[in-house]
């Protein structure tokens, strides 16, 4: 028993939560105009040194308990095991709420940190102005987080706040029998990390994206902080910058979730409009709306109100999507989400706490905030990246509106209303409607929006231009010029290019065209503002590059889905229908492999051909009959060298670490070509938490090739033989084994049997049946039979892909006839499916390109607002 | 009027026309009575019917098939909904992974001829993510 440990962490959870109270109220009397503000100041700093420090011990604690499979514990009994590789340990950390609430405590404590050091570096008066107050609501932030965690029953009340990760398994499961026999009683092994969280992608996904969670609350903070102290003009410059960055990392995190699931979930695609998924979409569309209209306020002065808006509801959102995500409000509409730990209460206060103070915030200062009242011109870049901004927030609306559905059902029910409203049947085609056209004109806005930034228009002139004029700048001579002539060279560009492209790629959906057409028009005009304008100052390209990279991925997006093909199309017309009520679906996209049986699906020859477990220390994979798996362990024993490429890396009889749960399915594919790939699609039995299914995925240039397992025999699955049949033959006889037509072709002495020393009075003979399969291929089966020490021994011969077992059992030398015992079974096959996803890489390109450019603007601008 | 303005109207305009298409768009919970009465009034829209499925007194499902080797790409499976009225449900797709572990099961599609015809099938797991069994190795 580890109790020491256990403690040390609940002690410095409630010593973490008094420090975030005890900051927010120091912070809050240091942002009154007072004299004794700077000594609240000093004081808070401390509190919050030490809050930080209680969370890395929280932090240390929990994961020295998981690393040291101290299973007395729950978290760490429910969320590892012992045979789960060190790498994955990192992630039984943030498999359940508890862990995953503390990595976003932990960010947000570390970036109070840098916060506190980035006042002391910047100028006095920003310090004074806004450090207590930003300070103030990040220790309320961490209050409400520290509270999910807390697990302190109120005396009295019975009322328990928060779930603590520190609980010992006898506390969690006090109804089990073990504890009244065995008070101290410790699991040998955990329950392990779900499978589908088995994966490196599931390693720094959730850090960077509660990272990004985390960074939404700077500018939140630095809005409410600029309306608390009326410092309405000056919050915006140091928030901006953190917006980029929170933009940028709450991105990146998106998009890591995004690829982890297109590899390892069975959706067959990387975003599955999941409320899970669109809770942190449209907050982080809402932070870029904000992104952009702060910007338009650095340079024009004029979206103030709407910036502080925005800010404020990027944050709201970001709590709103914990709500749903976490306290079981969503029901049977999520696959991902959370188990209820009874913290919906606690998470509702925390959201209307923050939801209501803010607004009233708002609407209090209102009117005291300036406003600009003078109007935007149609040909200023403010008037475009407003536009564009709004349109963000469209879309953002609709994805609220729909994923919000079952909330509105609670919602009535609390009011006696039943309500039965349910999301929409078919959520790709329904959010799809709605989002592609406002990336069409998301992608327009941000072409002209970019074109017009940087001096194709002087800010200080439109007034003395004749209307429907833009003054363009080149070289040095400012031009009048109507909109025409400005865009006309990129439109013709745009025009010829997406021509040439839509015909030699064969886009003919009208849809498809507009949104390939208005893409291409951003990536043409964004380049020529890099080229001609900027003349390559990386510095400046920030925003034109993340723009080409949102029309890339929006390119990639339209050809992979709207193009991605289903290789494994049944078009034999073979379908047996016993039912006449059954409505036939035309396309069927499942296919039936047998084992070693090649099968013509659209252009390729594919074969499914066995199946294969994973060594730890090896790679490439080992088929499965070559090793022999220990039960309840993560060890195996090699029956054959294992060898790959040349390279033996473990003899036969060594013993080695496997994935247990892990069985890959080898999928041949035999191109037009000649050329030959395999994949290997992957089933992951874990009886605790459920079979879990992923695909495997072959990258190349122009497109994916998506493959995965829908039904197969489960490898853990006793096999049933059927009762056996005896066949007494003579050698040339023919045999009907199992519906084939077999070939008993005679007998031959053999020297070696596997596993049996054979003496100088032993002897064994082969059999040698050649066994001839539907397709006329012809399968060699050998049973073998032997005498040693006077004593008949057999060896049974096998064919998975016959499903046969064939035992040589009795020779009768007066007759010269064999006799064979033969049983049955089902024949090994999978059911899979094959997609073709075309220009995929595009997207990744896009989004690689899109994070470069948010990184080189909010580098810029960091630059920027710490010079003042 | 300001261009801000008709930027407004614009807005305005779009929000009401986002609501309403979601409104429209939006299926609902039903029970397979409603979803008969439904299909009999030759409304085609989309349904979830949410129930559990046949299981004798032992806890083995009952008419629940599934052939691969004759056909990969068709299941069929009986669904007692909350009422307790029981309905042939197909599903042209293979059989999803741990139907037989679901604790409810939620299927979208519409009924046609007496049979519900779905091409979604939602599961709701009790050890999927968590409620793990108590370990076996307590002796």
């Amino acid at each position: 028993m580890h109790y020491w440990i256990g403690n040390t962490g609940h002690l410095a959870i409630i010593s973490s939560f008094v420090t975030a109270l005890l900051a927010t109220y120091g912070y809050a009397q240091a942002s009154r105009n007072t004299l004794e503000a700077p000594k609240w100041q000093r004081f808070s700093r401390i509190v919050f040194g030490i809050h930080a420090v209680s969370v890395v011990t929280v932090v240390a604690s929990l994961y020295w308990i998981i690393y040291n499979h101290y299973y007395e514990y729950h978290y760490s009994w429910d969320n590892s095991s012992r045979s789960l590789p060190g790498y994955y340990v990192i992630s039984s950390f943030w498999q359940d709420q508890e862990g995953s609430f503390l990595l976003w405590i932990f960010w947000l404590a570390m970036i109070g940190l840098v916060l506190i050091r980035y006042f002391n570096g910047s100028k006095a008066e920003q310090k004074m102005k806004f450090e207590a107050p930003t300070l103030a609501v990040f220790g309320l932030v961490q209050a409400f987080l520290c509270s999910m965690i807390l697990g302190v029953v109120i005396p009295g009340l019975d009322f328990k706040i928060g779930s603590s990760p520190f609980l010992l398994l006898r506390e969690a499961h006090p109804e089990w029998p073990v504890w009244a026999m065995k008070p101290d009683f410790i699991p040998e092994d955990g329950n392990g990390l779900n499978p589908l969280l088995q994966n490196p992608w599931m390693v720094i996904h959730p850090p960077t994206l509660f990272l990004g969670y985390a960074l939404t609350l700077v500018p939140f903070a630095f809005a409410i902080a600029g309306l608390w102290r009326k410092e309405y003009k000056n919050w915006i410059k140091p928030a901006l910058p953190w917006t980029g960055v929170g933009a940028l990392i709450l991105g990146v995190g998106i998009m890591m979730g995004a690829i982890w699931a297109y590899e390892t979930l069975n959706f067959e695609g990387y975003w599955n409009w999941d409320p899970v998924e669109n809770g942190i979409y449209v907050p982080w569309l809402v932070l870029v709306g904000a992104l952009h209209t702060m910007i338009i306020y650095q340079n024009n002065k004029s979206t103030l109100r709407i910036s502080a808006i925005l800010v404020i509801a990027q944050f709201v959102l970001v709590l709103y999507a914990t709500f749903m995500t976490r306290s079981g409000i969503l029901g049977n509409a999520s696959v991902h989400s959370f188990t209820d730990l009874g913290l919906s209460g606690q998470l509702l206060i925390y959201l209307l706490t923050f939801t209501i103070g803010s607004i009233a915030l708002l609407v209090w200062r209102w009117k005291d905030m300036p406003s600009s009242e003078k109007e935007i011109s149609t040909y200023s870049r403010e008037f475009w990246i407003f536009c564009g901004a709004t349109v963000i927030c469209m879309a953002a609306f609709q994805v609220i509106v729909t994923t919000s559905i079952p909330v509105y059902n609670t919602l009535l029910a609390n009011f006696g209303i039943k309500s039965n409203l349910a999301l929409p049947a078919d959520q790709v085609k329904h959010y799809t409607q709605f989002q592609q056209w406002f990336f069409v004109v998301i992608v327009i806005l941000n072409g002209i929006g970019q074109f017009f930034w940087w001096g194709k228009v002087k800010r200080e002139q439109p007034e003395r231009v004749a209307k429907g004029k833009m003054v363009v700048e080149a070289k040095g001579i400012s031009l009048n010029l109507g909109p025409w002539e400005v865009f006309s060279t990129p439109l013709v560009i745009t025009l010829l290019a997406t021509g040439i492209l839509i015909v030699l790629m064969g886009v003919s959906n009208v849809t498809y065209i507009i949104l390939f057409l208005t893409a291409m028009f951003s990536i043409v005009t964004n380049f020529t503002t890099i080229v001609t304008v900027l003349k390559g100052k990386w510095k400046l390209s920030g925003g034109a590059v993340a723009h080409i990279g949102v029309a890339l991925m929006l390119i990639g997006i339209l050809f992979s889905a709207g193009y991605s093909k289903v290789v494994s199309q049944n078009k034999s017309g073979l379908i047996i229908f016993n039912d006449k009520n059954v409505a036939t679906k035309e396309n069927v996209e499942n296919q039936l492999l047998w084992l070693n049986q090649p099968q013509q699906l659209d252009k390729y020859l594919v074969t499914y051909k066995g199946k294969y477990v994973q060594a730890r220390d090896m790679p490439g994979y080992v088929p499965r009959e070559s090793v022999e798996l220990i039960e309840n362990d993560f060890h195996a024993v090699a029956l054959k060298d294992l060898t790959h490429d040349g390279k033996t890396y473990h003899k036969k009889g060594d013993t080695l670490e496997v994935f247990p749960e892990n069985t890959y399915y080898e999928v041949e594919y035999r191109q037009q070509d000649g050329k030959i790939f395999s994949l290997f699609p992957r089933i992951q039995i874990n009886p605790r938490m459920g079979n879990a299914v992923s695909p495997a995925i072959r990258h190349e240039v122009k497109r994916d090739i998506y493959t995965h397992i829908m039904d197969a025999p489960m490898p853990n699955q006793e096999r049933q033989w059927s009762e056996t049949e005896n066949y007494t033959v003579a050698i040339g006889d023919t045999l009907f084994l199992n519906d084939y037509v077999a070939l008993f072709r005679g007998v031959q002495p053999v020297k070696e049997v596997e596993g049996v020393a054979l003496g100088p009075g032993d002897a064994a003979v082969k059999a040698d049946i050649e066994v001839f399969d539907k397709s006329g291929r012809s399968v060699t089966v050998d049973p073998v039979y032997f005498i040693k020490d006077r004593n008949v021994g057999l060896r049974a011969a096998t064919s998975d892909e016959l499903g046969l077992r064939v035992r040589l059992t009795q020779i009768d030398p007066k007759t010269g006839k064999f006799t064979f015992g033969v049983n049955a079974t089902q024949r090994d096959y999978i059911v899979m499916k094959a997609i073709e996803k075309p220009h995929i890489n595009l997207l990744w390109i896009g989004t690689g390109l899109l994070v470069v450019g948010m990184f080189l603007s909010t580098k810029r601008r960091f630059g920027e607002s710490v010079a003042g | 009027m300001k261009k801000i303005h008709l930027l407004g109207i614009a807005v305005i305009a779009a929000a009401i026309f986002i609501l309403i298409t979601t409104a429209g768009d939006a299926s609902t919970y039903v029970d397979f009575t409603k979803a008969e009465q439904m299909a009999s009034e030759g409304d085609d829209s989309k349904v979830h019917v949410v129930g559990n499925l046949k299981k004798d007194m032992a806890g083995q499902i009952q008419e629940m098939e599934y052939n691969p080797a004759v056909n990969a790409n068709l299941l069929t499976f009986t669904l007692v909904d909350d009422k307790g009225i029981a309905r042939k449900v197909i599903y042209h797709e293979p059989k999803p992974q741990d139907i037989e572990k679901s604790e409810k099961v939620v299927v979208i599609g519409r009924m046609e001829n007496g049979i519900f015809v779905c091409d979604q099938v939602l599961l709701k797991c009790p050890s999927k993510y968590n409620d793990a069994k108590a370990p076996t190795a307590m002796k």
